[in-house]
């Protein structure tokens, strides 16, 4: 029986549970815990901000598939994590956290650095502890960590009092978890997948709407077997790109209110939306009313409250997207051999080939400048396709999504639900930390950057470099676009400075390499450049056109029907969008 | 807009009554009453939850109950399937004549009598919400100096438990053959 203090358990537990990294920044009421610290396997990556370290447990979470974990203290420290803990609620991305809380005889005595951490993060957390005795440590860890990777993934929140850290204990680790109102059903309905596997078979025009639960799921492989042995067209959601290769044929991109018209236009005109891990998000459905008017619905999800949440469903599946979509693979299989093939429906694939053909997304880039955005992220992609992108919030980050062509899942990674700025540095940092050996090129805005690059200095002093390009507009550019578009010109806050960082002399100061460019003709030098460095982190300082806008849009609460695919805010002549749908 | 009434299994953990009003405060659902207690066993906690929703969304209200980790079963209980009792103290003005015509509506309404000065009784009213609602009204004539009410529990009638229901299937989404619930 070995004695070990309620500190040392917390470690034996994370390592029990499998961590090999964890980000953080120790304080007063956590301070017994980063003392067995220093002989853990566990790496600690100090941040320099807590907020940075919750979304570097994200991006390491979403680019590896392993829960993320992220240390702080009491009081302000698990206030910064607040925002982390709510952009994992959003994105469903498995976490968690663990904070010092100040000893059990003063807690709710107003104590120095305390606040009560577990009522704060109640609405943001999948769900949280308070550990009042050291002996429950482990078991709660290991419940942590269950209910964090399970079912549909979330933050997880453990609140360990000093006093309980330094308890002595006789160390025991718990074999079974047990919770009584913690069962996640992941086995889809074999019924149910029949009905669906029916529908599909009865469609004229089909779409395959993949959201991040099939990312979530591992569920990419199974995914393609469906889409290409079906002849199924596909949508990956903001929260899905990388779940089905953009470079297919059958891959419409994404859809929503910066969506391609042809992900967009397509789920207007199905008679049948195939849902995978998918959410109805109001950024996809547009007016929800106006969504999809012509299709049945086929909705599986582990989440049993997304289903019928916002849009009435025809046929339900509660599971894992894996375990779902290898079922409906194999009842889809089965009914095309039996009908002597796939369903004829040539008249809709090619008109889906002749949209994205027509009306792609576009963007002029002028020989002699401005420098746009979209040119940046094509010729990043161009050099650097094998990366993993991370991106904030904003213009740059649906840029990113349009003009990055992604072919494998987890190599996009950004803040979908919550809309978080400031993602992307720490996010890369977590993601780049997780995946040693792949590059990472976090897409950033210079609104974003500015929140959170103090975590540059993190990626210094740990060595744990990646690529950071800023779409640098000056300013907060979809604040200003919503501005020109819907409040007649009139810009009020959104002008940052075209001087101010001089972001090449920041990034020196924090010990990357700063590069610049200002003119097309030197896009292609500088990134090579940046791709030359390996030792250490690069920030691009891209000069953009501050009006170029994200097109195409639906404007909100418009519907999807209402799609404007550039500035001149036309639409295709001959629309075909306005041909009757029989 | 209707009163649905739901009986909620839970673990008796630190937070969980928080855990649960949280959730309707935050997706906007209306409590109607609450009341909440011991059960039969160690360690579970029933809570009798009135809410005042849609018809549709009483369905997210449970599945979002369900998502609670601490929450372990729920049911609905169908207008008549359950019985359903609530406590009420009221103390009413009843100065000379009055006492006597209190007492008198008390006695129709089985209602007892706990306390009495010479100028108010406490009366204490017990059985379905209609009831009550009907004794109040009668002694608002008085005056009513104080009112608590405890908020509605409820037992399905039959020899079966709440453990012993599929609660959770019965709200399944419309097409679905079966849901074999689980929270999430």
């Amino acid at each position: 029986m070995t004695k070990v203090t309620g500190a040392q358990a917390l470690f034996r537990a994370l390592e029990g549970e499998g961590v090999d990294i964890a980000f953080g920044i120790p304080g007063g009421a956590i301070l017994p815990a980063y003392d067995p610290l220093i002989e853990s396997k566990v790496r600690h990556v100090l941040c320099r901000h807590e907020q940075g370290a919750g979304h570097a447990a994200e991006g390491y979470a979403w680019a590896t598939g392993k829960v993320g974990v992220a240390i702080a203290t009491s009081g302000p420290g698990g206030c910064n994590l607040v925002t982390a803990l709510a952009d994992a609620k959003m994105d469903s991305v498995p976490m968690v956290a663990i904070t010092g809380q100040v000893p059990t005889p003063v807690v709710g005595n107003d104590a120095f650095q305390e606040a009560d951490i577990t009522g704060i993060t109640l609405p943001v957390t999948k769900h949280n502890f308070l550990v009042k005795d050291a002996n429950e440590l482990a078991g709660t860890i290991r419940e942590a960590f269950h209910i964090a990777r399970t079912g549909r993934p979330g933050p997880v929140l453990v609140d360990i009092p000093k006093d309980v850290q330094l308890q002595e204990i006789t160390w025991e680790w718990p074999e079974i978890v047990e919770l009584p109102g913690y069962k996640p059903t992941t086995r889809g309905n074999v019924k149910q997948v029949r009905s669906a596997a029916r529908a599909i078979m009865e469609a004229k025009r089909p779409v395959l709407y993949v959201g991040g639960g099939v990312i979530k799921a591992n569920a990419a492989k199974e995914l393609y077997k469906l889409a290409v042995d079906g002849r199924l067209p596909v949508v990956t959601t903001l929260m899905a790109r990388g779940a089905f290769p953009d470079t297919h044929e059958l891959a419409l991109g994404m859809p929503g209110m910066h969506g391609c018209y042809t992900a967009v236009t397509a789920m207007q005109k199905a008679d049948l939306l195939i849902a995978l891990g998918a959410r109805f998000d109001d950024r996809v459905t547009g007016q929800l009313s106006a969504f999809a008017p012509h299709a049945k619905v086929i909705h599986a999800d582990i989440d049993p409250a997304e289903i019928g949440k916002n849009r009435v469903v025809d046929i339900p599946i509660v599971g894992d997207a894996k375990d779902v979509i290898a079922k409906l693979h194999a009842e889809l299989k089965r009914r095309q051999e039996e009908a002597g093939g796939v369903p004829e429906r040539g008249e809709w694939l090619r008109t889906l080939k002749t949209w994205k053909k027509e009306f792609p997304c576009r963007y002029d880039q002028p020989a002699d400048g401005p420098l746009k955005p979209q040119f940046c992220v094509e010729r990043l992609y161009e050099h650097a396709k094998d990366s993993i992108v991370v991106s904030g919030v904003g213009q740059h980050q649906m840029w990113a999504s349009q003009y990055w062509r992604f072919t494998e899942p987890r190599t996009w990674i950004n803040s979908g639900g919550l809309g978080t700025m400031g993602f992307a540095v720490p996010a890369a940092l977590g993601a780049a930390a997780g995946k040693p050996d792949r590059r990472v090129v976090a897409i950033d805005g210079d609104g974003c950057f500015q929140m959170t690059a103090q975590e540059l200095a993190t990626s210094t002093t740990e060595k744990i470099p990646f690529v950071t390009a800023i779409l640098n507009n000056a300013h907060l550019g979809m604040v200003r676009q919503w501005q020109e578009l819907f409040y007649e010109e009139r810009y009020s806050q959104v002008y940052l400075s075209h001087e101010v960082p001089d972001y090449v002399k920041l990034a020196e100061a924090y010990g990357c390499v700063g590069l610049r460019a200002e003119h097309p003709d030197e896009v292609d030098a500088v990134i090579e450049k940046a791709l030359s460095v390996e030792d250490r982190s690069v920030v691009i300082d891209f000069r953009c056109d501050p009006r170029e806008m994200v097109f195409p849009m639906v404007p909100a609460g418009a519907s999807n029907d209402d799609i404007i695919l550039g500035p001149e805010g036309l639409r295709p002549v001959n629309d075909p969008a306005e041909a009757p749908v029989a | 807009m209707s009163l649905h009434t739901i009986s909620v299994l839970v673990e008796d953990k630190p937070g969980v009554l928080t855990r649960v009003a949280g959730m309707f405060a935050a997706r906007g659902y209306n409590i109607d009453s609450l009341a909440v207690g011991p059960t039969a066993d160690d360690g579970l906690s029933r809570m009798t939850i009135v809410v005042h929703v849609e018809r549709a969304s009483l369905e997210q209200v449970t599945k979002q109950l369900n998502k609670l980790v601490n929450v372990i079963k729920i049911i609905e209980h169908e207008p008549g399937e359950a019985v359903e009792r609530e406590l009420m103290l009221v103390k009413v003005r009843a100065e000379g004549d009055a006492r006597a015509r209190v007492l008198e509506i008390c006695d129709v309404f089985r209602a007892r009598v706990l306390d009495v000065t010479h100028r108010s009784v406490v009366v204490e009213g017990t059985g379905t919400p209609d009831k009550l609602e009907a004794l109040l009204e009668l002694l608002r004539d008085f005056g009513v100096l104080e009112l608590s009410r405890t908020g509605r529990i409820a037992l399905g009638r039959g020899e079966k438990g709440i453990k012993d229901r599929s609660g959770r299937q019965k709200l399944a989404v419309a097409g679905a053959e079966r849901w074999e619930g689980g929270s999430v």
